[in-house]
């Protein structure tokens, strides 16, 4: 039997070996040793074995020269399946894991990290593996951070109230989407919206303004570059005390964040054609606004798209903390101020979930928008 | 003075020789009457490290038909004299007129072609939107573009690329589709700076080749510089040797070779001894010692 | 028809009139748009604070016209505050007062300074290591670069009071909670430059290690190190000001006491508009400060590698 060796098998099965040293995962389980009459329902009762068996398995059959993608699903199979077993013994035994619990725990997202590693360096040929491949690797990260997540903050006893596990907030997310869709609606569909599409249409056109009058690009290009340094998020609490609490404020401090990241990358972008480029423009007689037009904003666009991109994350950071100096008692600003004040961590937790959400989905469009409008820079077309 | 009117009567011969279907009245007359007409033409560039002389007292006259190559080691101001043409670049002493005007109207009212080194075609526009850029921005009508960039796509045998992008394209093609963009908006006038520079040898004498049907057949006037004495012999009516430091022009030889060039013309005597002359007057111009 | 072009036209040669040169650099228009700004400015809080000053008066207006705007300028806790307002509150408390004043802003700046530099150092370290396994491990590469991205669009700062309030409660407060927060906002700018800046060496470059039979340690530390550091310098300098913001927005939940965060809190709280806007502006001194002192650290190694003096 041949064998192909890769550190993250042989560690597990180091840490696996450990793990047996110890009598017990849990707390839980001493006690019924030391009490065997007493008919308490055990945590990992008979399934403490069979964890580390899976483990053992999955690590040693992927050290054995298998076909690659054989090798991942055996891993991914064994990983899971332990980290599935390990979760849900832990649940209504809070804080009682012992050591074993968090070697096996490690040793499960070793093996997942080996079938990471596995699957990163296959390079299928048919184009919907290859997509689909792009995404299975991150997707199994993120999903490994939430399980790391709820099996430490269970296995630890962290108190829920400090950091919830992700089932909570996942929970508590599913029965308030009456509240957490008033909050969108007031923060995404009012304040950001306004303010984002405001903010950057000003900067894009006094850039190019500022791009025909040598004058205002010389005075604002400096400014620009200055201020979209400052923490202009401090003006939050003096444009709500300027312009009341409704939406109109928080749509008021996105427009001011969004404006000179616009014009500044505007700016740069219209001067980003080529000297050939624009010669040739030049020997065909063209116009300032021909030029613009065919030229000049065509090769600004991967600049343009950077600063929607920039502002896209500022706009939600912009409403939010705009929002923590007052609001109708609605908005997702609000609800995480005052859920904070209460203590209800994995409400506030629910409210950061969506707005990543929101903010991704934004983005991803953002993304898929850039695609087809620069299609044509290198970057994009690969090579 | 002597010199250029020796040149001007010369290359009035030589295109009473070569086109002789042409109508008397196109023959150029002196002055006036050519294409370009340089008089003590000077330009000083003002950099960081002192002023750079790019051209100095270069007198030039080129009629109407005529296909002029520009020869000369790196740095002799060969593409400064075509950027001065083309109105990219400002004299500092002497005159220079372009049909009769000043490069500036000469630009304005589209006289010339300008196809540069690299092709410089917009990425994001397919080869049919390239060509179709300069007929744009002149204001032709939709039907007519789409003629123009049939017949001109054609000329340049890019037919069945027309919705290619840029990229999507060898070297070769992304110049003759460059050539075909100057070539779209009908001027009489051709400027190409080292357009083949970046080509293999195979794909040059073919475009070259192309190159010279195509001045055949539309009777343009063209100048073109290059690097290589074997092109500028086979193409030109005229070649133009210049030397650096300070840029100026040091010999003009008249070909004698026939209208008529098949490839391998290359290999008679009289092609070689043109050759040999365009060698000694480089060699003549620029010691390396 | 005389085509004879001026001598110098169009290069820079012919004499430059005063009016010209001023407005050719960057000087003049500068300060002409600066001093728009602050004409906008008057405008905006004479009429902003004018209705307020007409109802202050009553029937009783003492003076003219002249007097009234005076008044308006001028009052104790305006809607909008008149620059010279806030100008006078920075000198005052920057210059007048004893830095371990409560009032003194230069010991508020300190505060948010301490904690922006420790969240920088913390942030741009994190980038670096990020960026060095991303650029060598294909998993790494894979499965946190979209993450990465993801994590931007968590509107940090929204948890910034939550964060703060949690470490409290666990026993950790002070410097490094807001401190964390900057962490989070400045690592992300360093991770990708440093990405594009260790991927930046050109193919014939790497080719020339590879015949070279370089170990990748000695490809990093000869090639792509070197070659990555204007895109560190670049990205720090966006990554400072990101972690400027997040101290300062780490001061503003926790009913924290000192810190521009802080004094910005409880000027909303007090409606003592002047104090917040000066508040802004001492921020944004010490944005500008940190911002030049990574220029110039650039500028230093940058010139210290080889590079040409611009
Ligand atoms: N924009 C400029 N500013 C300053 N000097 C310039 C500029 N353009 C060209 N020069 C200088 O003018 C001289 C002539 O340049 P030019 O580009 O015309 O040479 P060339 O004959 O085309 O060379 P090559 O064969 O390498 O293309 C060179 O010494 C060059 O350094
Ligand atoms: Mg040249």
């Amino acid at each position: 039997m041949r064998l192909r060796f890769a550190w993250q098998p042989v560690l597990a099965l180091a840490l696996l070996i450990l793990a047996s040293f110890f009598p017990s995962m849990t707390m839980g389980a001493l006690d019924a040793e030391a009490n065997p009459t007493a008919t308490v329902q055990v945590p990992f009762d008979g399934t403490s074995t069979l964890i580390s068996l899976l483990l053992a398995a999955g690590a040693i059959l992927s050290l054995v020269r298998l076909p690659k993608t054989a090798e991942a699903l055996i891993l991914l199979v064994a990983s899971f399946g332990a980290a599935w077993m390990l979760v849900s013994g832990i649940s209504g035994a809070e804080g009682s894991a012992l050591a074993p619990f968090f070697l096996k725990l490690a040793a499960s997202w070793f093996l997942a990290w080996r079938a990471a590693s596995v699957l990163s360096n296959l390079s299928p040929i048919s184009a919907s593996a290859r997509t689909l491949l792009r995404l299975l690797v991150p997707a199994l990260f993120g999903a490994w951070v939430l399980i790391l997540w709820e099996a430490i903050v269970r296995g630890a006893g962290v108190p829920f109230i400090l950091l919830p596990p992700p089932s909570a907030i996942g929970l508590r997310l599913v029965s308030s989407v009456p509240t957490l869709w008033a909050d969108v609606n007031q923060t995404i569909f009012k304040s950001v919206i306004a303010g984002y599409v405001a903010g950057c249409g000003l900067g894009f056109g006094a850039a190019v303004l500022a791009d025909r009058y040598g004058f205002l690009r010389r005075g604002l290009l400096p400014i620009g570059n200055m201020v979209s340094a400052l923490p202009i998020i401090g003006v939050a609490p003096i444009l709500v005390n300027l312009l009341g609490f409704d939406w109109q404020s928080k749509a008021a401090v996105v427009i001011v964040m969004t404006f000179f990241p616009m014009l500044v990358n505007t700016i740069a972008g219209l001067s980003a054609s080529g000297h050939m480029e624009r010669d040739l423009m030049r020997t065909y007689a063209s116009n300032y606004w021909q030029t613009l037009l065919k030229l000049r904003l065509p090769a600004a666009m991967p600049f343009i798209f950077n600063a929607l991109k920039i502002n896209s994350t500022l706009a939600l950071i912009g409403a939010i903390v705009a929002e923590f100096f007052g609001t109708p008692v609605v908005g997702m600003g609000f609800r995480i101020s005052t859920e904070v004040g209460r203590m209800n961590i994995d409400m506030v937790w629910a409210e950061i979930a969506v707005a990543a959400l929101v903010g991704s989905l934004f983005y991803g469009g953002l993304a898929l928008a850039e695609r087809a409008v620069t299609f044509w820079h290198p970057s994009v077309r690969g090579g | 003075m002597d010199r250029s009117l020796k040149l001007l009567s010369f290359s009035a011969a030589m295109n009473v020789i070569a086109s002789p279907l042409k109508p008397a009245d196109v023959v150029p007359r002196p002055s006036g009457a050519s294409v370009v007409e340089a008089r003590g033409l000077g330009l000083t560039f003002k950099t960081n490290d002192g002023p750079v002389q790019a051209l100095t007292d270069v007198n030039l006259s080129i009629g109407k038909g005529e296909f002029v190559s520009f020869i000369g080691p790196s740095g002799c101001g060969k593409t400064t004299f075509l950027r001065v043409i083309a109105d990219l670049e400002r004299p500092t002493a002497g005159t220079i007129h372009v049909n009769g005007m000043t490069p500036e109207q000469a630009r304005e009212a589209r006289a010339y072609g300008y196809v540069f080194q690299a092709a410089a075609l917009y990425p994001w526009r397919t080869i049919e939107h390239n060509v179709a850029l300069p007929l744009e921005i002149m204001g032709i009508g939709k039907a007519e573009r789409e003629e123009r960039i049939k017949r001109t796509l054609a000329l340049v045998n890019l037919s069945g690329f027309e919705k290619k992008f840029p990229w999507q394209l060898s070297g070769g093609m992304q110049q003759r589709a460059s050539i075909a963009r100057a070539l779209a908006f009908d001027a009489d006038l051709l400027l190409m700076d080292e357009p083949f520079g970046a080509l293999d040898e195979i794909v040059r004498d073919h475009l070259n080749e192309q190159l010279l049907q195509l001045w055949a057949r539309t009777n343009k006037t063209i100048c073109f510089v290059t690097h290589s004495i074997p092109e500028a012999v086979y193409l030109s009516t005229r070649i133009v040797v210049m030397s650096p430091r300070p840029g100026r022009v040091t010999d003009v030889i008249e070909s004698t070779l026939p209208h008529e060039r098949p490839l391998d013309i290359r290999e008679t005597p009289e092609f070689l001894a043109i050759a040999h002359r365009v060698r000694e007057g480089l060699r003549a111009g620029h010691s390396y010692d | 028809m005389s085509a004879i072009a001026a001598p110098g036209a169009g290069t820079g040669l012919e004499p430059l009139g005063l009016w010209a040169r001023l407005s050719s650099g960057r000087t003049l228009p500068v300060l002409s748009i600066l001093l728009v700004l602050i004409a906008i400015w008057y405008v905006a809080a004479f009429s902003l604070n004018a209705p307020f000053q007409r109802r202050l008066d009553g029937e009783s207006a003492p003076g003219g016209t002249l007097a009234f705007v005076e008044r308006t300028l001028n009052q104790a806790k305006p809607t909008l505050p008149s620059p010279h307002q806030v100008a006078q509150n920075v000198l005052e408390n920057t210059f007048l007062r004893k830095v371990t004043s409560n009032r003194s802003l230069v010991y508020h700046a300190g505060v948010t300074l301490s904690s922006t530099v420790l969240g920088f150092v913390l942030g741009t370290t994190l980038g670096i290591l990020i960026a060095v396994g991303i650029v060598h491990v294909v998993t790494l590469e894979r499965s946190l670069m979209p993450w990465i991205i993801a994590s931007q669009t968590v509107p940090i700062l929204a948890v910034a009071p939550m964060i703060i309030v949690v470490l409290a409660a666990v026993g950790i407060t002070g410097l490094l909670p807001k401190a964390l927060i900057s962490t989070y906002l400045s690592f992300f700018p360093v991770t990708v430059g440093m990405v594009k800046g260790l991927r930046s060496p050109e193919t014939n470059h790497l080719d020339l290690m590879h015949t070279y039979n370089a170990s990748p340690a000695q490809t990093f530390w000869k090639l792509r190190l070197p070659a990555s550091v204007p895109f560190l310098f670049a990205s720090m300098k966006v990554a400072v000001a990101a972690s400027l913001v997040g101290a300062i927005v780490g001061e503003l939940p926790t009913g924290a006491v000192a810190g521009i965060g802080a004094k910005l809190l409880s000027g909303a709280y007090y409606s003592q508009t002047v104090d917040m806007w000066a508040a802004l502006v001492a921020g944004s001194v010490v944005a500008a400060l940190l911002v030049t002192l990574v220029g110039i650290a650039s500028r230093v190694v940058e010139r210290a590698m080889g590079a040409r003096p611009a």
